[in-house]
Parts: C-alpha cells; structure tokens; sequence
C-alpha cells in the first residue's frame, strides 16, 4: 500500500472529470505527489536526527523537538494529500451506483451513466466544495500550528528536564521552507481550479435549465 | 507514485513527437532520471551526516550547512525535472482533448467521421498541425525557459559548478572563523558537470526541434501561396507528398497514454 493506490484511484476519478477536473488530478500528480516523493520527503527525513540542542542534559532535545514540532509537516502534507484526494471518491461511487442500477433493471435509466447531470451533478459539486474546503482546513492547520510559514534557525526552549532556556537548532531550515512555500502555492493554485470548475458547473447548468424553462414555456 | 508514473505519462506524448522529440525524451529518461535516481541520490544521501565542521559548539554545523546550501542539490535537479517534463503534458492533454471530440462525433454518427471503430480513435496518431503545432512549440518554449531558469539559478547560488573542499563559516553560534569540510566534493563536482552538460545537450535539442518545426511550418505556407496559384490537382499531389514525408519522418511508438488519455 502505498501512493500508487492514490494515483490508481485519482486515474479513475479523471475519467468522469471536466476539463478543469483534469488539470486538478494533473496538478495533483505532478506538482504535489511527485514533489513530495521524489524531493521532499528526504528533507525531512533524519529532521529529528539533525535537530541539535546546546546542551548534554538528556532528554532536553526530545522534550524540545515534541514541543515545536507536535506534527512534523510532512506528515501534515501526506495527510493532506490523501484527505483532499478522497471527496473524488463520491463521484466514483455515485457512477457505480448509476450503472449498477441500469444493469440491476436491465434497461436503460440514465441516458449515460457517467454524464454529469441530476444526481451526479450534486455529488460533483459537493465534492468540489468539499475539496476546497480541506485545503482551507489543511493550510489554516499549518499556519496556526507553526505560526506561520516560516522556519527558523534557532529556537529556545526552557522545558524539564531542559536546566535553562537552551538554543536548539533545526536542520536544513531554509530548504524546508521553500518547500513549504511550494505546498502553499500549489494548495492555493488547486483552490483556485476548484472554484473555477465549481463556477463553471453552475453557470453551465443554470443556463441549460433557463434554456429548457423558455422552450416550454413557447410551446 | 514515483518517476516510473512520469515515464508512462510522457511515454504517451512520445508517440505524437517528432524525432528530436523522441531523442530529447531518451536523454531526459535515461541520462537525467535514471542518473539521478540510480547515482547521484546515493553521492548526496549523507550530505548533512558527513558534513563536518571543526568546532564542538552545537548547532554551529546545522547553521553553516543551512548557509551554504540552501537547498541542495539534488533537490533542485528533482525539482528541474519536473518542471521541464510538464510542458509535455500540456500536449498529452491537447491530444486527449482531440481524441475526446473525435469519439464524440463518431457517438454522434457524424459522416464526415472517417473512423470505423472507437479502437481506431484511440490508437491513432495525430500530425503536429494546426492548434496541435501550437502547443507542441509552446512547450518546448517553456521547456527552454525552465532549463535555463534552473541552470542559471544553480550557478547563482553556488558560485559555479564546482563544490569547494572547505568552507569557511562565522556564522552565530559558531565562535569564530570555523573550517567546514563538505564529503565527497570531488564526486559531487563530477555530478553537477555531467548533469550540467546533459542540460546544455538538452537545450541544444529543443532549439533544433523549434527550428525543425518553424522551417516546416514556413515551407508548408510557402507551398500553400505557391499552391493557391496553381491547378487542385497538383495541390493534392504536394499534400499527399507532404503526408508521405511526415510519415517517414516520425516512427510509431509503442507506449501509450494510461492515465489522461483514457
């Protein structure tokens, strides 16, 4: 298990997506998971390893390293990618609901089973508005957790079994903040593709429903 | 997900390439991704384990090799890959986008389609023309840009392309003038040349492929002014022609799209 399942799962999602949908998975893939994989995640990886405290009281590194670092945010990116991924999860279940079913009759209910519209129209939108709002929930998390994007060289922790307020040093700060900054950016860029796709489902739809109202109400 | 995932996404826009396509894609695959995967990440995987700085001051070490590598760069490679591979997708989507419509208008049973089967759509591959042209070269625009965006950057924060033995490093709460020595300079300055010179290879590549196709695409409006002169029939014998060419120019490719065509 691992994030081939969230690619194989996102690959499927794509097949009933707009366009703006595929340009989400798109970016998804791309600037996020592969970012992660490939680059980030060894940034973080000996992070506890490489935090050094001025001090050879022990325990003082743990206790401090707990303190400012309660979720690495690593950890905090994956947990993120994978929660942001699922909403799409409803549109696949709907459309497998919608198909089974015209099996199930043996007739044909839905003109197309995976075309957006009634039912699945709702499902979609909601899933859309779900997504965006874990994204908010997820940067909103990071910035009042770490106050902030920034990292600093140098904190100072005064903590039992510390002795004194100690300087404690973080490793490899500014590679992590820019890596941090590109989290943000592409967070805020799916934002931004989910209103948009939201926006244009609604503004399709209406304008399809006004148009069926002025048919009939000519005939 | 890992760069396997890449591979089978640019595998697909492989086969609408042009040749210096293909060969930019090889090189890509093989002398930057393989490398990089296979060599360089295990030359930087102790970077900060075996950076060393003589003083026993703690948190000296963190802070000078903060300083002096500000993001490393392995990472920077990771990240110029990336980058420069994503342009490809933009015509890997324009191709779907086609393929979509043409599925359309077979659904709809339009006669002008000249497709038997939904399985024809599907496996056939389109000619760099028309809006296709245009995004194809708008791509490998980017992908210059990008490439000498990250390789200017590289020289910017480095100093150049080699990696100095010893560092010197006063940075608080180092007490003084601390001697910092970096491991395996020599391996990482062989690395980052070899890299460096893959890049360049690679700009090189798309600068003729933006020729190849600016020179076509000159060629083919000249004969087109030229052609509106002339009778219809020798018209169709130059478009046949010009058919034939593209065909002997390009070969098939046996990957496909999975994931964005579909």
């Amino acid at each position: 298990m691992s994030w081939g399942f969230l690619r194989d799962l996102l690959s499927g999602v794509n097949k009933y997506s707009t366009g703006i949908g595929r340009i989400w998975v798109a970016v998804v893939f791309v600037f996020r998971l592969l970012v992660y994989v490939a680059a980030a995640e060894n940034i973080w990886k000996y992070e506890h390893d490489e935090f050094e405290c001025n001090i050879k009281q022990p325990g003082c590194e743990n206790v401090c390293f707990d303190h400012f670092f309660p979720v690495s945010h690593i950890r905090l990116w994956a947990l993120q990618l994978i929660i942001v991924s699922t909403p799409s999860l409803l549109v696949v279940f709907h459309v497998a609901y919608r198909e089974n079913r015209d099996k199930h009759h043996n007739q044909k209910l839905y003109r197309n089973p995976r075309e957006i519209d009634g039912g699945l129209l709702c499902t979609y939108l909601i899933s859309l508005i779900l997504k965006t709002g874990f994204e908010i929930v997820f940067l909103v998390l990071f910035y009042k957790l770490y106050n902030g994007f920034k990292i600093p060289h140098l904190v100072k922790c005064d903590i039992r079994p510390c002795p004194s307020t100690v300087d404690c040093y973080i490793s490899k700060p500014t590679e992590k903040m820019i890596f941090l900054y590109f989290l943000v950016a592409t967070s805020c860029l799916c934002i931004i593709l989910n209103i948009s796709e939201l926006s244009y489902l609604i503004f399709k739809y209406s304008i399809k429903c006004y148009l069926k109202r002025y048919m009939k109400k000519q005939q | 997900m890992d760069w396997g995932a890449l591979h089978t996404i640019l595998g697909g826009v492989n086969k609408h390439s042009t040749s210096i396509g293909k060969i930019w894609l090889t090189v890509l695959f093989i002398f930057r991704i393989m490398i990089l995967v296979v060599a360089a990440e295990r030359v930087w995987g102790d970077e900060q384990d075996d950076f060393v700085c003589n003083t026993l001051q703690p948190g000296c070490k963190n802070v000078c090799y903060d300083h002096f590598f500000p993001i490393s760069h392995i990472r920077l490679w990771a990240l110029q890959l990336i980058f420069v591979s994503t342009p490809a997708l933009l015509v890997a989507m324009h191709v779907a986008y086609r393929r979509h419509e043409k599925k359309r208008q077979f659904r709809k049973g339009d006669k002008k389609c000249e497709y038997k089967d939904i399985e024809e759509i599907r496996s056939q591959r389109f000619h760099i023309e028309g809006s296709l042209w245009w995004t194809y070269t708008g791509s490998i625009f980017f992908r210059l840009i990008f490439e000498a965006v990250f390789m200017y950057a590289f020289y910017y924060m480095y100093d150049g392309y080699q990696m100095p033995r010893l560092m010197k490093c006063s940075a608080w709460p180092c007490p003084n003038t601390v001697d910092c020595f970096v491991s395996r300079p020599t391996e990482k300055t062989v690395f980052t040349i070899f890299m460096i010179a893959v890049s360049s290879i690679c700009i090189l590549l798309n600068v003729a492929e933006l020729c190849y196709l600016l020179t076509k695409f000159f060629l083919r409006r000249s004969k087109k002014s030229g052609n509106a002169k002339q009778q219809p029939n020798h018209e169709n014998k130059e478009e046949t022609k010009q058919n034939e060419m593209n065909e002997l120019i390009s070969d098939s490719c046996q990957n496909t799209v999975i994931g964005f065509s579909s």
